[in-house]
């Protein structure tokens, strides 16, 4: 049989009707697409596809149990590897990652690797109503600091192996960036709840509101028996450009921005928090970041435009978010970068001005740096302006826990095979050591850190 | 969920509450923040902690009723819980070597600069208190300053109690007068603080604020709290829950502040009536 060169569509939500709700946009395969995706794997034998993924799930072996149609089976394979499988499944960059070295993908294209994870993980959840079970405990106390990825991970993988693990979270909910960040068009917040859930019933306690490095230090945690800590504490304060009127009423970090919208439903018409219903929106930035809070704006009733200061090709966002923001209507201003935010007499942001650049021949690094274009000055017509510019990291963990080593800008040294800090029995990963990357990378981070904690705590089992 | 011990109104508009928060209660100390919701669904509003008791576990918040979410924390009574309380946020104020410091409050303000006061008179401060508000119905704490100030100054803007004006009036007469301090803190209205630095200014007197303004996560993420800094002949941003509450007063950006503040005031005042007419209906 000849094999289908083109990975099966994901089928979507409507473009003129998804900007206009928030429910999600891609809607998943069905068992027969999911099973005719799976028959495209090669089942290569030296799998190149584990490789590329950070947490190294089984690919084929999973994809092997869909093709026979026992897709809890394949959940099974999953679960062995990854605490968050429909998470991932939705967030990952597999196109970058698991699907870049698919044998298939060098004459057509990979197998659908992401989406067929994200059948099995919801095949599952839809089906299975039973929770794991939870293991014996060996007696030793973990604590996990940040219930983003790297800590669910971390944590997931402590409690299948018997450690009393709690975690403790800032916020009111548990889920970090999954939850104040991810908008729910792209990951439904149900689906972060549920795999909580799955850790709960595993043993792991969730201590909501508790700030380490403020409720608790690092210390504290020690003194109250916890063997080994897993700092997982994510990205810190939000960067801005340092240019004239970013004070204004309607500049937002996209931090603020997606926090209103998606931790604290500001987008719902009887939420209590409230959001600027901006009606022409300037969001300045190229990643996912930008994505989703341009995407937000949209589904509050903007026009929305991205401001980016090098080409398309450059944007660092993953492919298929830039293709759904163009597909919504999202304007793309490349080579443009804000000069200053005007505003009016109530302090309200009113215009932005900007100014064209172009690239230059690449330097020493091979990247072309952009250059403005001497008077090509021109003013945006906008009343809300979000900058996506990433974060540094959040300093209260550090300026509180003696001896813990941190990067000149801020991030946590690790030994990179461990994740040991410079603190004996503290680990740290995910976005607090490496500033702003992926869920998986968090994921990949959380994973490591669990196996070294196990072999410091049980070096002879 | 957190269970409220003990509820007083000090007044028709302010209302204190002592609650279980057993951790927070063991940590917070004068000038910091805590930030609660009322309910599932409610909105984070950060409030200063006005003082706790570590013995017991309870923290003590004193909050004016101005809008939704206040109105509705006001409505829950002693043995109910509210949801969400996290906390200690914020950096401590800075009091170590402070020998006489003269602390401005004004209006609801006062519940913050109360525990300053306090812990500034146990380290055996020479503390002279400033308090202020609109007219007499709206006067709280003042035994409190009483009982931990040398002096204590009372004033209301309409002369209905203590002596009749605002709270920089004694301050610059005792600067004028040649009187001293190693510090003025000052809690309360923006405007009032504005007007208390530009008081002390000529004097060379440094001068301490409480910043409050808009915030979410309190613990350093959103950067809806930032303010500037004119520092140096150059513009600084800082965040106020993490490199404050309190920050230098001659820095701060004060009109900038207030501008920043009004960003939800309609969302707010139409929100404020709706909880009104529930409670009325109700």
């Amino acid at each position: 049989m000849a094999i289908n060169p083109h990975k099966h569509e994901m089928p979507t939500q409507d473009p003129v009707v998804r900007a206009g709700n928030y429910n999600e946009v891609a809607l998943g395969y069905t068992e027969e697409i999911a099973v005719s995706e799976a028959a495209r794997c090669l089942e290569c034998k030296n799998m190149p596809c584990v490789s590329g993924c950070p947490v190294n799930i089984n690919i084929p072996g999973f994809i092997a149990q869909i093709k026979k149609g026992d897709f809890e089976a394949a959940y099974q394979v999953i679960a062995k590897d990854s605490a968050l499988p429909a998470v991932c499944g939705r967030v990952c960059p597999q196109e970058s990652q698991c699907e870049s070295k698919c044998t298939l993908g060098i004459k057509f294209e990979p197998v659908g690797i992401g989406r067929l994870e994200r059948f099995v993980a919801d095949w599952h959840n839809a089906n299975t109503t039973e929770l794991p079970e939870k293991p014996e405990s060996n007696g030793h106390k973990v604590a996990v600091v940040g219930s983003g990825p790297s800590g669910l991970t971390c944590a997931g993988d402590l409690a299948r192996k018997g450690y009393e693990v709690t975690v403790f979270e800032a916020l009111h909910t548990a889920g970090g960036v999954l939850v104040y960040g991810i908008p729910e068009f792209r990951l439904p917040k149900a689906i972060v709840a549920k795999e909580v859930e799955g850790l709960k019933a595993l043993g792991v306690k969730m201590e909501t509101n508790v700030v380490i490095g403020k409720t608790l230090t690092i210390d504290e945690l020690f003194e109250e028996g916890f063997e080994a800590v897993f700092i997982g504490s994510g990205a810190g304060l939000p960067k801005f450009m340092n240019i004239p009127g970013e004070a204004l009423k309607g500049v937002y970090s996209a931090n603020e921005f997606l926090t209103r919208i998606n931790l604290m439903k500001a987008y719902k018409p009887d939420g209590s928090t409230p959001v600027q219903h901006g009606k022409k929106v300037a969001v300045v930035g190229g990643g996912n970041v930008a994505m989703d809070a341009a995407r937000c704006a949209k589904r509050l009733g903007a026009d929305v435009t991205i401001v980016y200061r090098r080409t398309e090709k450059e944007l660092p966002a993953r492919r298929e978010e830039v293709e759904h923001a163009m597909e919504e209507g999202i304007v793309f201003n490349m080579l443009t970068n804000p000069l200053s935010i005007g505003g009016d007499e109530n302090g309200c942001v009113n215009s932005m001005v900007c100014q064209k650049m172009e690239l230059s021949e690449p330097d020493e690094s091979g990247r072309a740096k952009p250059v403005p274009v001497e008077g090509s000055e021109f003013t945006l017509d906008v009343d809300c302006v979000i900058m996506a510019l990433g974060t540094s990291p959040n300093p209260l963990i550090k300026n509180t826990t003696a001896g813990l080593d941190t990067q000149r800008w801020g991030g946590i040294i690790v030994e990179e095979e461990t994740g040991l800090t410079s603190r004996k029995g503290v680990y740290a990963g995910g976005d607090a050591v490496t500033g702003a990357a992926t869920v998986i990378l968090a994921m990949g981070a959380g994973k490591t850190a669990a196996k070294a904690i196990d072999e410091y705590l049980m070096p002879n089992a | 969920m957190y269970r409220i011990v003990r509820k007083k109104a000090l007044n028709p508009t302010v209302t204190q509450l002592e609650i279980e928060a057993p951790l927070v209660a063991k940590k917070a100390k004068p000038g910091q923040f805590i930030i609660l919701r009322v309910d599932a669904d409610g909105e984070r509003i950060p409030l200063t902690v006005a003082g706790c008791n570590p013995e017991e576990g309870t923290v003590k918040i004193i909050f004016q009723i101005v809008g939704a979410t206040t109105e509705k924390l006001n409505h829950k009574q002693e043995g109910e819980s509210i949801q969400d309380f996290v906390g200690p946020l914020g950096v401590a104020t800075h009091l170590d070597g402070l020998k006489k410091v003269c602390i401005v409050g004004g209006g609801v303000g006062c519940a913050i600069a109360m525990p300053i006061a306090q812990a500034l008179h146990d380290m055996g401060a020479d503390v002279t208190s400033i308090i202020g508000f609109r007219n007499k119905d709206l006067v709280i704490l003042e035994d409190e300053f009483k009982a931990c100030s040398n002096k204590m100054y009372m004033m209301t803007d309409d002369g209905s109690y203590g002596r009749h004006g605002n709270v920089t009036m004694p301050l610059k007469e005792m600067l004028e007068a040649g009187e001293t301090f190693d510090m003025v803190i000052t809690i309360g209205p923006l405007i009032m603080m504005k007007f208390v630095v530009a008081a002390a200014k000529p004097f060379g007197v440094p001068v301490t604020v409480s910043m409050n303004p808009i915030m979410i996560d309190g613990t350093g993420m959103c950067g809806g709290c930032r303010l500037t800094l004119n520092r140096d002949g150059k513009k600084v941003t800082k965040f106020a829950c993490v490199d404050g509450p309190d920050f230098n007063g001659y820095e701060v950006d004060f009109d900038e502040a207030m501008s920043r503040g009004r960003m939800y005031f309609d969302f707010e005042r139409h929100a404020h009536e709706e909880t009104c007419n529930l409670f009325k209906n109700a």
